[in-house]
């Protein structure tokens, strides 16, 4: 059984094709409806990891922290359905366009922060229930293990496994099985890859373990 | 209250908005605790709401500033400017030979390449064709201006960005070898090995794969040091060159001094290398370690 979509998202018609969509300000020319606007599942891993039927656990309000913000494309839609959402990006350049998009939504935080070092934003960011991580950067399973910390007791980490961004030369899986061996403190929930949405992708459901 | 001690909002004002952007920007904390509550029990905030907007603000100001700092910074702008200056160049040339098609179909005289453009550019036209030619060649004259005081301005900034890299690798080439890296702080974290094959990617992605055998040089081919030393030879010359350009960027990006000895390094270096295969010694034949100027480049 496909689980529930969490509140706020909804497949929707558009062009006479079910879609995923929230409510919000439009951010990156995506179709819109009325105040629903598509969540694009082959620019957005978490919208792919939604439309392959992962069970993430979300049910909307849930406060988030969400490291790899880029120029915001999901994070958006994260923050029209979500509670407190951190949004934590690396690369200014990128940043300058998530800026717009945190304006426009009050529940959304920018961060120019380096997702290696979480002690630059732990003054700042709170206890969250969902973790989702979409790094580009070597280490991918440090990134999570060293942001654990922010997980209350029950929550998710949602991440996105990009086998290129290990190693360029190696087989994916061998970069997953070696994501999945480096991933400490957390229970591993469910596994998929994101085909034919993003290839050489792996998404995880992880809970902390005390 | 030991446990608001690393708060972003510990001890402010709640209309202190300026340190609190500072204190967004620039704290630290050890561990995450349920701010919001804290904040309200604190007395910085009246209630969640009120500190998630307090929150906002200071996340939103914090974050433009430090975006508009490291984007204003100078080796960005010089990255922007490269780049501009190889657009232009590159967009020059393509409008350049559709106009010496179109031109030669009306003027018998019409040659070929921007510097033809520059002539057309002058005629009076005759009719609404020619009216176009003419117009089209005033742009492509414009744009080749255009990455002519692009290319001035690089050589102007280079030198003040990265000092000792400009004067071993040439201002254009210092500035191409940042913009391939994203900056002058992630060149100067690269392995020289890196530097060696920066703008051959294609090259060494087809090697990693196990289809090519590896790229000797990237960018750096257009210096003198690689280009004028013998092909046997020139895979060692590249790689004592890409050493010192390494070096050179640390030194430009952790302390800025100038180090004139790392370039008499490198030219005892490449005439040892040259002198296998009875090159002449550098710096016989023009200026040290300047490669020739033009858009040449992979």
């Amino acid at each position: 059984m496909t689980p529930e979509l969490p509140d706020g998202v909804e497949r929707r018609p558009f062009d006479e094709r079910e879609r995923l969509a929230t409510r919000g300000d439009p951010v990156y020319g995506e179709p819109t409806d009325g105040d629903w606007r598509v969540w694009d599942a082959g620019r957005s891993k978490l919208g792919a990891m939604l439309s392959v039927g992962m069970d993430t656990g979300l049910d909307g309000g849930e406060t988030v922290l969400y490291l790899g913000a880029a120029s915001g494309t999901t994070v958006s839609h994260v923050a029209d359905f979500a509670g407190p959402t951190y949004a934590v990006e690396f690369a200014p350049r990128p940043t300058r366009d998530l800026l717009p998009v945190a304006e426009a939504r009050e529940n959304l935080f920018p961060l120019l922060k380096d997702a290696r070092k979480p002690e630059t934003y732990a003054h700042v960011v709170e206890p969250v229930d969902v973790l989702v991580q979409d790094v580009a950067t070597r280490g991918q399973a440090e990134v999570a293990n060293r942001n654990r910390q922010f997980l209350r007791e029950d929550g998710r980490l949602l991440a996105v496994v990009k086998a290129r961004s290990e190693d360029v030369t190696a087989d994916p899986e061998d970069v997953f099985d070696e994501f999945l061996d480096a991933l400490s403190g957390y229970e591993v929930l469910e596994t998929a890859t994101l085909d034919p949405y993003h290839e050489d992708h792996l998404a995880v459901v992880a809970r902390p373990t005390r | 209250m030991s446990d608001t001690e690393d708060a972003w909002f510990a001890g402010l004002a709640p209309d202190d908005i300026e340190e609190a952007t500072a204190r967004v920007r620039d704290g630290t904390g050890d561990t995450p605790r349920e701010w919001p509550t804290l904040a309200v029990e604190a007395g910085y905030a009246t209630d969640t709401d009120d500190y998630y907007q307090r929150l906002h603000e200071a996340t939103l100001a914090a974050t433009r500033g430090a975006v508009r700092e490291a984007e204003t910074a100078d080796d960005r702008q010089l990255v922007h400017a490269v780049r501009s200056m190889d657009d232009t160049e590159r967009v020059a040339n393509e409008l350049a030979e559709r106009l010496s098609e179109w031109a030669g179909t009306r003027f018998e005289d019409a040659g070929t390449g921007v510097d033809a453009a520059r002539p057309l550019a002058e005629r009076d036209p005759t009719g609404p064709a020619e009216a176009r030619i003419v117009s089209l060649a005033r742009r492509v004259v414009d744009l080749t201006d255009e990455r002519d005081d692009l290319r001035a301005f690089v050589e102007r900034t280079a030198p003040d960005v990265a000092p000792n890299l400009s004067a071993m690798a040439g201002p254009v080439l210092a500035a191409r070898l940042v913009a391939l890296a994203g900056g002058l702080e992630p060149l100067a974290k690269k392995p020289s090995g890196t530097v060696q094959v920066l703008g051959a990617e294609d090259a060494l992605f087809a090697h990693l794969r196990g289809r090519a055998s590896s790229p000797k040089h990237g960018v750096i081919y257009v210096h003198d040091y690689v280009r004028n030393t013998d092909p046997d030879e020139r895979g060692s010359a590249a790689r004592a060159l890409a050493g010192k350009l390494s070096i050179a960027a640390r030194v430009d990006h952790y302390s800025g001094d100038l180090r004139p000895e790392l370039q008499s390094d490198l030219d005892d270096r490449i005439a040892t290398i040259r002198a296998r295969t009875g090159d002449p010694a550098p710096g016989a034949g023009g200026p040290e370690g300047t490669p020739e100027p033009g858009g040449d480049d992979a």
